[in-house]
Order: structure tokens, then sequence, then C-alpha cells
């Protein structure tokens, strides 16, 4: 073994002193430091995404409670390390001189906020000053328009309870605040430690308690997973994105692309390391051919390669590693100037993946080699004579597809993307066997067809030549289109998905979506809203009924709430529905199953539910429902279930009834619009004529959840921009993949008495085959994968982009042979007698 | 009393299937090889000759019959038994010098010896290219010595281990007749040296004639054996 350590270590330091290592090495470090690079950044990023959803709720989790929050979690908490802050909310009359006005009370403890950042100012029109922490003791800080409305100051005293405290700030902006969008009446916050004083806290006040918590990931999980048991009656654990549904979605396939891009710069760079290890492979197979002539015994020989292929694949990806390290800490500094605040520290699995997937690709592609060798006398390697024959093409690649397979599940975290991804490569693979053996067969055809004709030309001579180098390399140059093709499939992929999700993110909250919602409209008012809307020229302003009604029973069944698990369930059953009724479906709906009712069917009792509340209380197409309105039994039918999309900010029902079902009832009107800059003015004078009318202002939410998708679609960017590394990994090593050969050959012909030209051109036109097939089926498949991986994963409409199709074809025909040909040009110029010497 | 052949070929027959095709390359062959002979293997090309030295050296096992090597069964083994046999007293010149192009002419030489563990493995190797005429060019890479100076190296490589048999297949099939004739000189001059076994194969009749005996294949069988004072010829 030592003999065999000693004998890998020097011959891989002759190797590379003669440089036969680098080309291999320059792949494995380019396909180690992509791994890396990506694997670091996106998971920095990804956490840095989850932080930025943290910050939304002021912590990474939340234990939420109508009673005091039990000791054991924060004692749990605090046994895990985790930073805590406790917060208490609830309304209150704050009073100033002789102007009470109803206020959202938030209590906060000095930790707090645990995430994100507070923007303070002395004057509502203030940029405001970023700020980390809680008011003092003694001190408030209050809402612009809370200040408006009891007309205080910053330095005023107002009474809170049985307190006294001094405003010492206005809060301009509160990232917290946003998911209780509901909760309208105007914040102040004071420290926790004033609440006592303050005696606001009885036994049945009405207080939302909350635990917040703040860590790594891993104690996030921990305590989560640990805490979810103990929780009782009125307690749960919220994190981002069951406490701002708003921005789940957006979060979850931030982090699914995120997954996406590790996973294909993993396949791009396993990609690589098998195209750029098949010289080595042929370099290898003469050292220990000679080796067994030597008389070294076949274990040795064996062992040597081994430790040799070990050895080179361990320090390119210590070095890739680092240059990874490094590549990922500049982007990161770029991108944290741009669009995070702070990224969290990498962690050590992108190092364990960049050293797995180089130490198991290398072996994966010595292994068929080593179990050929092994059955071989010393004559038949030198004489390559059964070399070809013992394996078959796909028991050389099985192991190496084995190795890229697990890689995929380990890094695409979805067992449906894995899947998919496998069987996408797997049929892009047989495409291009059968699709370039159809080209060489036609092009065979039309060559011999057209002989004694056409074929006089010199050029189309030379272009045959080139062509048919397909068919004398058949094999080889099956596995350089697969390894061009794959790379370009995966760019395009990942450049068509980056696409449709971003815009899909813009569309979801267009510039003119609803900023405004107006509640409790009398019927007598609904023309003066509307004039209103008309004044301003707001478009789409649609006034909606509202009627509530109690679900009572279920096809004649009573609802028993106890009899449900679910708390939402509960929560949904016991509340009252908002109810309405409109003729048309709204556009941001969606009907999955039943009819939406004809002119002919208003009136009718028929009922439309939403898809998932439906499916939380279990109804069905065709139950009967009978809801309490008003004191009355109004018995309903579901005809029809739709998707609402909720992201859009419009106002939306869960229930809606034809027109004519509910007019009857006492109904009060809610409208949702988007305010034009500058409007205000004239909605204070629409609130003064109505003043019952209650105006929800979500502008600054929906400014939150635009800036979040904006800084996810940046780090989507970026993390795309950085897998073209990969990518061209991948075509690197496709390129020099058969280089030997080619050069052999170019040789030869030179040799013969080949021109320069005609062996460029020959070379060109096989290159510009081999670019052709593998664009066009690349082109194909990557279509078909975007396709379903929009439509099945991410959930969000595919659209073909011909521009971006045909352009990465087009490239793609003009690129890879010009970049072949630049590998080849020194040779070409090269004197044929020297030529003959380097091969 | 006559002495014990140090190589001993009985019944040698290889065959293979070549396209549907039984091709026989020997058939039935006897030979015996004594210390210190110098032995030439001539016949006209596909004759089998690189196939016969190929099993008299073990780096291929014949279809029938058997090969000793110092009256100790030698085909009969495994590959690594042969293995251990060829690193012990075996020495290898081809055609087309097989030196291994990542390899400087001094490693290329240190290459056999390092496998064996022998010691004073670099000493050896300059010592052995000193011999044949190669002190400065050690650290270059066979690409950059002529076709001469390669086979020289091949000779150094051959000879560094201290081989009892030396097998040399065509070594001076890739030299023009000048190159080749300094290459034999060396050749046959270190053999006296070494007092080493020699097994040549050539279709180069001069060549041929300097040993002391020629064996003529044809059609897979050896038909003459003509006894040469090769010795007297240098």
């Amino acid at each position: 073994m030592m003999l065999s350590l000693q004998l890998a270590w020097t011959q891989t330091l002759s190797l590379w002193r003669a440089g036969a290592l680098r080309v291999l090495v320059f792949s494995l470090v380019l396909a180690v430091t992509a791994i890396s690079a990506i694997g670091f950044f996106t998971q920095r990023i990804e956490t840095a995404l989850n932080q930025q959803g943290g910050l939304l709720l002021g912590g990474d989790l939340a234990v939420t409670a109508d009673h005091a929050i039990p000791d054991a979690f924060l004692k749990h908490a605090e046994a895990l390390g985790i930073a805590t802050a406790k917060t208490y909310e609830f309304a209150s009359m704050v009073v100033f001189n002789e102007t009470n006005q109803l206020a959202q009370i938030k209590a906060v403890e000095s930790a707090f906020p645990l995430r994100g950042d507070l923007a303070l100012g002395q004057r509502a029109t203030d940029v405001g000053i970023s700020v980390k922490s809680a008011p003092k003791q003694g001190e408030v800080w209050i809402e612009p328009k809370l200040a408006n409305l009891l007309d205080v100051g910053v330095g005023d005293d107002v009474k809170v309870g049985e307190q006294t405290l001094l405003v010492s700030a206005l809060l301009l902006r509160e990232p917290s605040r946003g998911g209780d969008m509901f909760g309208f009446a105007p914040r102040l916050m004071m420290n926790a430690a004033d609440l006592a004083s303050t005696k606001l806290i009885q036994y049945g006040s009405r207080v939302k308690y909350q635990l917040l918590l703040a860590a790594s990931p891993q104690q996030i999980n921990a305590f989560s997973a640990q805490s979810t048991p103990m929780l009782g009656r009125g307690e749960k654990i919220q994190d981002v994105k069951n406490a701002r549904p708003e921005i789940k979605s957006a979060l979850d396939k931030a982090q699914q692309f995120l997954g996406l891009s590790a996973m294909v710069s993993v396949i791009l760079s396993m990609v690589a390391m098998l195209l750029s290890s098949l010289p080595y492979i042929k370099q290898s197979l003469d050292t220990f051919a000679l080796m067994r002539c030597f008389g070294a015994a076949k274990k040795t020989v064996l062992q040597i390669l081994a430790i040799q292929t070990m050895l080179i694949a361990f320090f390119s990806a210590l070095l890739g590693i680092l240059l990874g390290f490094i590549a990922q800490f500049g982007l990161a500094t770029l991108a944290s100037s741009l669009f995070v605040e702070t990224l969290p520290p990498p962690t050590i699995t992108p190092i364990l993946t960049g050293l797995i997937a180089s130490v198991a690709m290398m072996f994966a592609v010595v292994l068929p080699h080593l179990w050929q060798i092994r059955n071989l006398t010393a004559m038949n390697i030198l004489r390559r004579e059964t070399v070809s024959q013992q394996l078959s093409m796909q028991a050389k690649f099985l192991p190496a597809a084995l190795v890229m397979g697990s890689m995929i599940c380990w890094q695409a975290r979805n067992i449906q993307l894995a899947v998919s991804t496998i069987l996408a490569l797997t049929a892009l693979c047989l495409a291009i066997i059968g699709f370039s053996y159809l080209v060489i067969t036609l092009a065979n055809r039309l060559f011999s067809s057209s002989l004694n004709t056409s074929l006089n030309n010199q050029l189309l001579r030379d272009i045959k030549l080139g062509v048919l180098g397909l068919k004398r390399r058949f094999g080889l140059s099956t596995v350089q289109m697969i390894g061009f093709s794959m790379g370009l499939m995966v760019l395009i992929l990942l450049a068509l998905i980056r696409g449709d999700l971003i815009n899909n993110w813009q569309a979801s909250l267009p510039i003119d979506a609803p900023n405004r919602f107006i509640i409790n409209i009398q019927p007598n008012q609904i023309d003066g809203v509307k004039q209103f809307f008309d004044a301003q020229k707001i478009k789409g302003g649609t006034v909606f009924p509202m009627v509530r009604g109690r679900l009572m029973s279920k096809n004649g069944k009573e609802i028993n709430t106890t009899e449900w698990e679910d708390d939402r369930a509960k929560r949904l059953a016991n509340r009252e529905f908002n109810l309405s009724w409109t003729a048309q479906m709204q556009a941001d709906n969606q009907l999955l199953s039943g009819q939406w009712w004809t002119p002919a069917e208003h009136g009718q009792p028929y009922l439309s539910l939403e898809q998932d509340l439906a499916d939380t209380l279990g109804i069905q197409l065709g139950d009967e429902l009978v809801f309490d309105v008003a004191g009355d039994a109004l018995t309903l039918t579901v005809t029809s279930l739709r998707k609402v999309d909720w992201d859009t900010m419009r106002a939306n029902f869960f229930a809606v009834t034809p027109p004519g079902v509910l007019d009857s009832y006492p109904a009060n009107y809610i409208s949702s619009f988007h305010l034009p800059v500058g409007a205000n003015v004239a909605m204070n004078k629409l609130i003064k004529t109505y003043p019952n009318l209650t105006v929800i202002d979500v502008a600054a939410l929906m400014q939150q959840v635009r800036g979040i998708m904006q800084k996810m679609s940046n780090a989507i960017e970026y993390v795309f921009a950085f897998s073209l590394f990969a990518g061209l990994a991948v075509l690197y090593a496709a390129l020099i993949a058969t280089r030997d050969e080619r050069i052999n050959e170019a040789t030869l012909m030179r040799v013969f008495g080949a021109s320069r030209r005609q062996v460029s051109l020959a070379y060109l036109a096989e290159f510009a085959c081999i670019g052709l097939i593998s664009a066009l089926i690349a082109t194909i498949a990557a279509n078909a994968l975007a396709y379903y991986i929009s439509v099945q994963i991410f959930n969000i409409p595919f659209q073909f982009n011909v521009m971006l199709t045909a352009s990465i074809t087009l490239i793609s025909i003009l690129v890879i042979p010009f970049a072949a040909w630049l590998g080849l040009r020194k040779f070409l110029n090269m004197p044929a007698r020297q030529l003959l010497n380097s091969i | 009393m006559q002495p014990s052949p140090v190589i001993q070929a009985q019944h040698l027959t290889y065959k293979f299937i070549s396209h549907d095709h039984k091709i026989e390359v020997l058939r039935d062959l006897q030979l015996s090889i004594f210390k210190g002979e110098q032995i030439a293997i001539v016949g006209s090309s596909g004759s089998g000759k690189s196939t016969l030295l190929s099993l008299l050296a073990g780096l291929d096992i014949p279809t029938s019959g058997s090969v000793q090597i110092n009256n100790s069964p030698f085909s009969s083994l495994d590959e690594d038994g042969r293995a251990a046999i060829r690193a012990q007293s075996m020495g290898f010149i081809f055609q087309s010098f097989q030196l291994l192009p990542s390899l400087t002419a001094l490693e290329n030489v240190m290459l056999p010896l390092q496998l064996t563990s022998q010691a004073n493995a670099k000493e050896r190797s300059h010592e052995a290219l000193h011999n044949v005429g190669l002190s400065a060019r050690m650290q270059h890479y066979p690409k950059q010595l002529s076709g001469g100076e390669q086979q020289r190296v091949a000779i150094a490589r051959a000879f560094a281990t201290n081989p009892t048999i030396l097998f040399a297949d065509e070594p001076t099939g890739n030299l023009d007749n000048t190159t080749g004739q300094v290459i034999i000189d060396l050749l046959f001059q270190m053999n006296i040296e070494a007092g080493t076994t020699l097994v040549l194969v050539t279709h180069d009749v001069s060549l041929a004639s300097r040993c002391q005996r020629q064996l003529r294949l044809e059609n897979g069988v050896l038909t003459e054996q003509i006894a040469l004072s090769g010795l007297a010829a240098l």
C-alpha cells in the first residue's frame, strides 16, 4: 500500500509537471468552484430571504397566544440558546389633553425587534432613521396618523391607561406591522416594562401575546419540532410563511428556484468533470499497461490508479472550494450592497457538496476502466485490442450516471423535481443518440447521391469531410453533443423559469394594484363612493355587498365545530361569513369545478365557494348549506368551487351567491381600489362627507411585499448569472473532450496535403452540426422541462419564449464551431513535421 | 551435460477468432532458449513473431501448450504470478518505444525500479541513461527527443533493472538505418556486458544475423533453426 501511495503521488506530480493534468484539473476546479460558489451563495441568500421574511414577523418564529405565554416555551428557547423578545398587543384609548383616540398598543421587551428594524422620525415627512431597538422605559413611539388624530407632537406626554408616557419619536415604519392588515387603529409602541403601571391588562383583557424567537435555522427547527407538542388551547407557533401568507408563495418559489439553480450547477459541473476525464483515462491506460509489462501486480496497478484519481479529485476540489468561497464572498459583498443588508455566514454543506461531487464523479468515471483492465493482459492493453469491446458504452457511463442521479436527488430537495430532471436528462441522451444517427445517415445519403454532381465543388467536399467526421467518431461525438446539449438545456431552462417567475411576481402586484380598502359603506353611500371614483378617474373601483351569515348545517346535519381537528376549520366555522353576490365572477378568480350561474339563474339559492375553504370544512359540490342570516335560515346549494388569487390585494370573498338571493338582507359594502398619488385630499373629503367609512391603507404593506419580491428577483438574477459559469465549464470540457483525436486527425490530413482552409472548413462543418443538433435538442428539452416545472412545481403559467430559444440556437451554431476552431487554430499553423512529433 | 533452458516453450498454440474466422497464429511450437543466448525470431509481417514474444514474456497467455522459465511453470501462472517473474527477471524494448509522454526520460527509466521497490532507483536510472549517452537529456520529455534518443531511453529502462532475459520487439523498426545501427550496437554491447539472454523479434535480416540463433516463423510454425556464430560476427 505504501508503495502504491508513493508511486501514485510521484506519478501525479510528474503528470502535473508535464502539463498532462492541466485540462482535467482546470475543469475539475472550475466545476467545483461553480458548485461551491453557487452552494455557498444560494444557501446564504436563502437564509437571508427567510430572515427578510423574518423581519416582517420581527423574528424567525413566534409563539402566539390569547393568554400569557407559558414559561415553558421561554425556558425551552433559552435552553437552545435562542434570542427571545415578548410583545403584547391590544387596543386601548390614548389620551392627550381632552382628546381620546383608540390605538393599537404594542408593548415590547427591550430586545425587540429581533429581526429587521424600525424607522423613526421627528415629523411625519421625515425620511426616518433606522433603529433596531425598542422604546425606552417611560417613552412611546406613535404613528404619524395617531399624532394627527391627537394633535400631539414629539416631546408631548400622552396617557396610556394609568401611566403618562413621553412621545419620544414618530414611528414611520414598522415592518412587523404589515401582517395585521385589518388592525387599522394607529400604532403606539411602548416598552413592556411600563405595561404593569398602565394597569391596562386585566383579567379578561383581549391581548395578543407573542414570544418572538431568533436564531439559526437549525435551532429554530429544533425549537419548533420540540415545542409543537407543548401547544395548549389558543396557542400557536407561527413562522413567516403562516404569519404572512402574502409573501409565502413568493418566498417558496424563490427558494425552489435557488434550489433548482444549485442542482443545475451540480449537474453541469458533473457533466464537465465527466467530459474532461475522458482524455485522462486514455492516458492512464497506457501507463498502467506498461506497469503491468514491468511486472507490477494487478492490485498495485489498480491501487495506484485509484489513489492517483483520488489525489487529483481531492486537490482539485480543495482548490475549487477555495475559489468558490472567494467567488461567493465577492458576490455576496456585491449582493449585500444591492439587496440584502447582511448575509448570514456560509456553512459547511457546499464544501461537502463540492468535495463529494469531485471525488465521486472521478471514481465513477475511472471505476469501469479499473474493472476493465483488471481482466486484461498487458498485451491487450498495449494493443488496445479488447479495450473498447469489453465494456459497452452504457456500462462505461453507468456509474457516472448513478453518481449524477444521486447528486440530483440530494440537491433537488423535491422528489418530483429530481425525478423529472433525471427523466429529462435520460430523454435528452436518447434523443441526442437517435437524432445524431439520423443526421449522419441523412448526410451520408445526401453526399453519396450528389457525389458526381455538386461534390465536384471543393467547398462541398470539405464540408462533407467534416460532417462525416461525426460518423467516424460516433461515440465520442455523441458524448460531446450530450455535454453541449446538457449545458445549453439547463441554461435555457433557468433563463425561461427565471423570466416566468419574475414576470409572474410583477404581474401579481402591478403598479396599479389596489392600495386602499373602504369598508362599512352603507347602501345610500354607494353612489357617492362611485362618484368619487369617477371624479378621481379610478378604474376598476367596484363596490361589493357583504351580508353576514353563520354556517348552521351541512346536508341537514348541524355544524359541530368540536368534531373538527383542524384549528383553521374550527375558526372558520365559528366566525360569521361575509357573503356577497355578483353576476360575473371576478377576473382574479378561476372556476375549478361546477358551473357559474347564468342570468336566468339569478335569484336561485346557489353558492360558489373558495376551494381551500371548502376543503378545510369538508364541503363538496352539491352540498346543501344552511346559513343563519339576520335570524333567517337561508339554504344554499354549492354549485361551483373557485380558486381565488389572494395576492392581488383585491376584495374577494369565500362565499358568493347570484344576485337576487341576499338583496333583501341588511348589507354593507366594501370596495378596493388604487388611489392615485395626490388624491389624498379628495379621499379625506369623502371621509368627511361619510364619517362612518373606514379606509384601510395597504400601500405600505404592498410596498413591503413588492420590496421583498424585488429582492428575491435580484437574488435569482445573481444566482442565474453565476450558473452561467457552470455552463461555460461544460462547454469548455465538451470542446476539449475530443481535442486530441481531432488534432491527430487534422495533423494527418495536413501531412496528406490538405490545406489549412480545408481542415478548418471540415472542422467548422463538423462542429456546426454538433452545435445544431445539440441546440435543437436542448431547446426542445428545455422548453418541455420548463413547461413542466413552471406548471407543476412552481404553479405559474408557462410562456414559450421564441426569441430566447431562437437566439440560443443561433448562438450555439455560430459560437461552438468558432470556439472549437480557435482551440485547433495553433496546430493549423504548425509545419507538418512538427505536428507529427507532437502527437 | 546439456544446460537447462532459461525459457522453454512446449506445444505452444495460439488462436483467436476474428469476424467468425478462427485464426491459428502459432501451432504446436517447441522452443528452448539457453542462458546468455541471443535469439532472433524472424519472419514476415503477420507471421506471429510478436505474439510468440508476448507469450514467452507472459504478456499474453497461450491457447494451449506451456511456457516455462528456469524450469518453473510460467504461462500457467495467473497474471500477477507472471508479473512478479517479469519484475524479477525480464526487460522489454518495444518497436514504438512505449515511453510515457508525461514522464521525463529519467522518470520513465525509474518507473520499473520504483514498481519493484528497488533501492537507489534514481542513481541507477542516472547511470543507465549515462550508459546510453543521454546524461544531458534526463529531464526531457519523450516528445522533446528524437526517435533514436527515445529508443535509447527504452534501452536504459530495460537494462536498469538488471534483467536476466531481455525481450526486444522490432527495436529498430521505427528508426532509420544509421540510427538503427547505432541502437543495435548499443543493445548488443550492453547485452554482452550484462550477460543477458536476448530474445529479439525482427524482420531485419542483418540484425538477425548478429544473433547466435535465428528462428524463422512461417504460417505459425518454426520452420528452421539456424545456428550462427553470432559472437564471431561481432
